[in-house]
Order: structure tokens, then C-alpha cells, then sequence
């Protein structure tokens, strides 16, 4: 757990926890929550969470305060970051989710950046040599989880930048 | 007591049996006799009394030597009882069991109950006189009470009969009052049907009848207290009854409103205002319907209707809306609060004090703390803070 997450003033006011019936109020506590389960999981470099961990995690859950977000309204914040592009339902239940505190387009935007800049356009890369080659060490999506990563590429797929096919022991991709 | 007579309580030709009931007492005025278990009997002429152990012990009073009745209600350890008040006696009357009686009234006790629904064909049969209608035999006696002008005598004995004759004429009249309010009553109620049925044709024929007709007719009925027959909506257009009674209730609660800070939940004003008026209570509906005019004819009161239901009576002059401002300061300034505290602070019922706190969130200035230990009220961080 790291030490140094800042947790925001919304976490120590007690009626973060309660879903507000006031729409406008709700609107900004749940952009508040959006922030802060993005902010969380790229800290703990968590890309995937299942509905029951989130429950318990001090994410939602603050022991000091002695105040919990009920399952309902973890809910709602998850459909409101799956409607954002942040968060994809990993399963048909909605047990587990794949949470992306950069949405697929802008990690694909950033890569594809990247790729142009050093010249290497219509060149071919395996997944791995993306996210974890010496190359790549400097930039941000360095270290990216696979899910996340193959749902960038599959957005510059949509827009004609890129192709995922398949090498030798895996995936890679061609940009163009 | 002394009005009874002797009878065999066999029916007349042309007299008929209207109700009867079991466990029946009399008094003389106030005073219990030993007429103490009979069965009393209605007829369209008398009322019939008869011992339910010695039948042979039967009496009866015509029913037009009655000038009113009135209903006296059960207590405790006492039956319902009927109040019947009489004329004298005619001079000519058969004999009875008493030949004298200082009591113009007696009292029939219902001790096995049936006093209701006796007392509504006794009040029928009064507004009916059917017995006028309908003579029997000269034994019956029908008295058409006394004639004006035919006493004339001297001395004390002629004031005093002139008194007599003074306060019969009273009764008199108040029974003949008594008389066109139950004929009244009776004509209200197939008044009310006939406009009923000419609302259903005029809704039925929407295109036959001129909206100008329309119009008019329903002020008719509207001027007559009862409420647009048509559209059956009684918001805004409410009968005579609510509307005086709306006026009334605006002299009734201004002060109190005043002392509560200018604001009062429908449930207090009820039980204000019942308790004010002590006889003729009010019910819910009709303390609503009033309500409901108060705007409507621009009295100084107003009902408000709160999101969750609740509805109070303001001043017009009561702006809650500003009260919501001294409501965040006193939030604020604690920190938060729950409704109970809240209310035992600024000294107001819990009810207003919710409501109050609700209004305050609705727009934007409060927010909920609901947890395990009770619904808290905060200031809007979300809003004023970042």
C-alpha cells in the first residue's frame, strides 16, 4: 500500500459515503468519486478489481470515519467511469472490472505519439517490447497492463493507425 | 309523566307499527320511575310503552303532543337516552298513570342499545305527522296544540296561565323551526339527486346543452354549496362550507401561528382548532378542503405541501425560504446536526425541523450524512468547497 496517496478532503467528510438525493450535489460527489477510484488505482497500479475487493478496499470503505459507500452506490460510481470510458465489465455478472485511469483513446493517442515521433511508422512491435522494452522506458504508458494496452491499440485499430496481428508467441501490432 | 294514557297497545286501522325496541326505561323529567324495562313501540300516531314483565301494563303518548326530541349520548355506566319534550296535557285526556307531573319532558333510557336508529324514525315520523293525514278513532286524541287567544282569566292564576300560554306559543315555534329544517333537509337531499342526474345528462350531452346554460347552472349549484358536479374537482372550486369555514380558521390561528414562528403542521392546527370549536368537530377532509381555499381566496394563511408529504399552514408574511439561510449558519456552526437536535435548538417541533432541513438540501445548501448512527445534516462542502 503506498504510503504517499494523498487521500482527498471528500474522503474525511462523512456524507461522501452517502449517495446524495440532491441531483446537483450528486453530480459533484460523483465526479469526486471518479477522481479519487482513478487516482487509487494508478497508484496501486491496480487495473483490475473485482466488485467484492472494491467493497472492502479502503478505497470505499473508511475505517477511521467509520463510514462505508454501500454496494448500491459503489455501483453507480462504476457505471459513471464506465460511461466516462474508464471502466470495462470484465464479466457478463458485473463481478469484475478492468479500470483504466486513462481511457483506451488516450493511451492509444499517446503510443501512436510516441511511435511517429521516433520514426517508426509501418514498423512492427510484439506487446511486450510496447510496455516493457528499454525503448519505451521513459514514456508513460511503460509498464501498462496488457487488457489496458490491447484496448488502446484495438482504438487505433478503429482509426486506421494501427493492426494487432499475431507473432511468433503472442500478439504485436503494425502501426502505420 | 302525566301525558300518558292508559292503552291496550293495540293498533288503530290506518295506525301503523314503525320500529320497536326491547329494554326500554322511562323518566319523568330527571327522576327514575318504576317504569323501569319495557318494550317501546312506534307508530305513525303514538309512542307505546309496555311492560316487559306485566304486559297489561301498557301506555302510550300521541305523537302529536311532542314538541321535540333530542338525542342524549351514552357515558359511562349510562345508556343513550331520547329527550322528549311535550305539550301539556289536554284537559280531556284519558287516565294514565300519573295524574300529575311537574316535568314538561320524559327521558326513554335504550338499555339494550337500538337508541340510534329509534330516534332517526321518531325524527322521521315527526317531519311526517303523518298521523294529520291520516285520523283514528277519537280515543287518540290528536291534539293540534293549543288555539292563541283562548285564555282569559284574572289574578295570579291568569298570569300565570298567560305565561303558560307565552311559553307553549315559544315551543310552538320552535317546533314548527325544528319542522322546516327537517322538511329542508329532506328537499336537500332530493335536490342533490335531481342536480346529479341533470350533471350526468348535461355530461352525457356535452353537445346539446350551450356552454352558456352550462355555466349558469353550475353557478346555481354552486350557490346552493355544492361542489362542480361535473368534473367532480373540489381544489379551487370548493363548496360555500369550506370557504366559510377557511375564513373562520384564519381567525382561529393567526395568534397561535404567530407564537410558532409563523409556520404549523396540519396535524396541530387540527387539534387546535377541534379544540377550539369543542362541539361540532371537524373532520380531517373537511379541515383539508378549507385549507385548500386559503390561497384561493388570498386569506392571509396558505397550505404548503412538502415534498415528503408533510403539510403545514404558513403566514403568507412566513417566508421559509429565508429561514433556510439562519438554518445553514446554525449547521454550520455545529458542525452538523440530526433533526432532533436541530429542532431542540432554534425550539420547533422534530416534523418542522426535518422539513426545514430537507428544504435546505433540496437547494443545495445542506447535504446527508445516513449511516448506522442516524441522519446528519452538513453544510455543502461539495458545493462551496474546491
Amino acid at each position: 500500500m503506498a504510503m504517499s496517496f494523498e487521500w482527498p478532503w471528500q474522503y474525511r467528510f462523512p456524507p461522501f459515503f452517502t449517495l446524495q438525493p440532491n441531483m446537483d450535489t450528486r453530480q459533484k460527489q460523483l465526479a469526486a468519486w471518479c477522481s479519487l477510484v482513478l487516482s487509487f488505482c494508478r497508484l496501486h497500479k491496480q487495473s483490475s478489481m473485482t466488485v467484492m475487493e472494491a467493497q472492502e478496499s479502503p478505497l470505499f470503505n473508511n475505517v477511521k470515519l467509520q463510514r462505508k459507500l454501500p454496494v448500491e452506490s459503489i455501483q453507480i460510481v462504476l457505471e459513471e467511469l464506465r460511461k466516462k470510458g474508464n471502466l470495462e465489465w470484465l464479466d457478463k455478472n458485473k463481478s469484475s472490472f478492468l479500470i483504466m485511469w486513462r481511457r483506451p483513446e488516450e493511451w492509444g493517442k499517446l503510443i501512436y505519439q510516441w511511435v511517429s515521433r521516433s520514426g517508426q511508422n509501418n514498423s512492427v512491435f510484439t506487446l511486450y517490447e510496447l510496455t516493457c522494452g528499454e525503448d519505451t522506458e521513459d514514456e508513460e504508458f511503460h509498464g501498462l497492463d496488457e487488457a489496458t494496452l490491447l484496448r488502446a491499440l484495438q482504438a487505433l485499430q478503429q482509426e486506421h493507425k494501427a493492426e494487432i496481428i499475431t507473432v511468433s508467441d503472442g500478439r504485436g501490432v503494425k502501426f502505420f | 309523566m302525566d301525558r300518558f294514557v292508559w292503552t291496550s297497545g293495540l293498533l288503530e286501522i290506518n295506525e301503523t307499527l314503525v320500529i320497536q325496541q326491547r329494554g326500554v326505561r322511562i323518566y319523568d323529567g330527571e327522576e327514575k320511575i318504576k317504569f323501569d324495562a319495557g318494550t317501546l313501540l312506534l307508530s305513525t300516531h303514538r309512542l307505546i310503552w309496555r311492560d316487559q314483565k306485566n304486559h297489561e301494563c301498557c301506555m302510550a303518548i300521541p305523537l302529536s303532543l311532542v314538541v321535540f326530541i333530542e338525542e342524549q349520548a351514552a357515558g359511562i355506566g349510562k345508556s343513550a337516552k331520547i329527550v322528549v319534550h311535550l305539550y301539556p296535557a289536554p284537559p280531556n285526556k284519558e287516565p294514565g298513570p300519573f295524574q300529575n307531573s311537574k316535568n314538561s319532558y320524559i327521558k326513554l333510557s335504550f338499555k339494550e342499545h337500538g337508541q340510534i336508529e329509534f330516534y332517526r324514525r321518531l325524527s322521521e315520523e315527526m317531519t311526517q305527522r303523518r298521523w294529520e293525514n291520516v285520523p283514528v278513532s277519537q280515543s287518540l286524541q290528536t291534539n293540534r296544540g293549543p288555539q292563541p287567544g283562548r285564555i282569559r282569566a284574572v289574578g295570579i292564576v291568569g298570569i300565570e296561565r298567560k305565561l303558560e300560554e307565552k311559553r307553549k306559543e315559544t315551543d310552538k315555534n320552535i317546533s314548527e323551526a325544528f319542522e322546516d329544517l327537517s322538511k329542508l333537509m329532506v328537499k336537500a337531499k332530493e335536490m342533490v339527486e335531481l342536480s346529479k342526474s341533470i350533471a350526468n345528462k348535461i355530461r352525457d350531452k356535452q353537445g346539446d346543452i350551450t356552454e352558456d346554460e352550462t355555466i349558469r347552472f353550475k353557478s346555481y349549484l354552486l350557490s346552493m354549496g355544492i361542489a362542480n358536479p361535473v368534473t367532480r374537482e373540489t381544489y379551487g372550486s370548493g363548496t360555500q362550507y369550506h370557504m366559510q369555514l377557511a375564513k373562520q380558521l384564519v381567525g382561529i390561528l393567526q395568534v397561535p401561528l404567530e407564537e410558532r414562528g409563523g409556520i404549523m403542521s396540519l396535524t396541530e392546527v387540527y387539534c387546535l382548532v377541534n379544540r377550539a370549536r369543542g362541539m361540532e368537530l371537524l373532520s380531517p377532509e373537511d379541515l383539508v378542503n378549507a385549507c385548500k381555499m386559503l390561497e384561493a381566496l388570498k386569506l392571509p394563511l396558505r397550505l404548503r405541501v412538502f415534498d415528503s408529504g408533510v403539510m403545514v399552514i404558513e403566514l403568507q408574511s412566513h417566508k421559509e425560504e429565508e429561514m433556510l439561510a439562519s438554518a445553514l449558519e446554525t449547521v454550520s456552526e455545529k458542525g452538523s446536526l440530526t433533526s432532533e437536535e436541530f429542532a431542540k435548538l432554534v425550539g420547533m417541533s422534530v416534523l418542522l425541523a426535518k422539513e426545514r432541513l430537507l428544504l435546505a438540501e433540496k437547494m443545495g445548501h445542506l447535504c446527508r450524512d445516513d449511516s448506522v448512527e442516524g441522519l446528519r445534516f452538513y453544510p455543502n462542502l461539495f458545493m462551496t468547497q474546491n
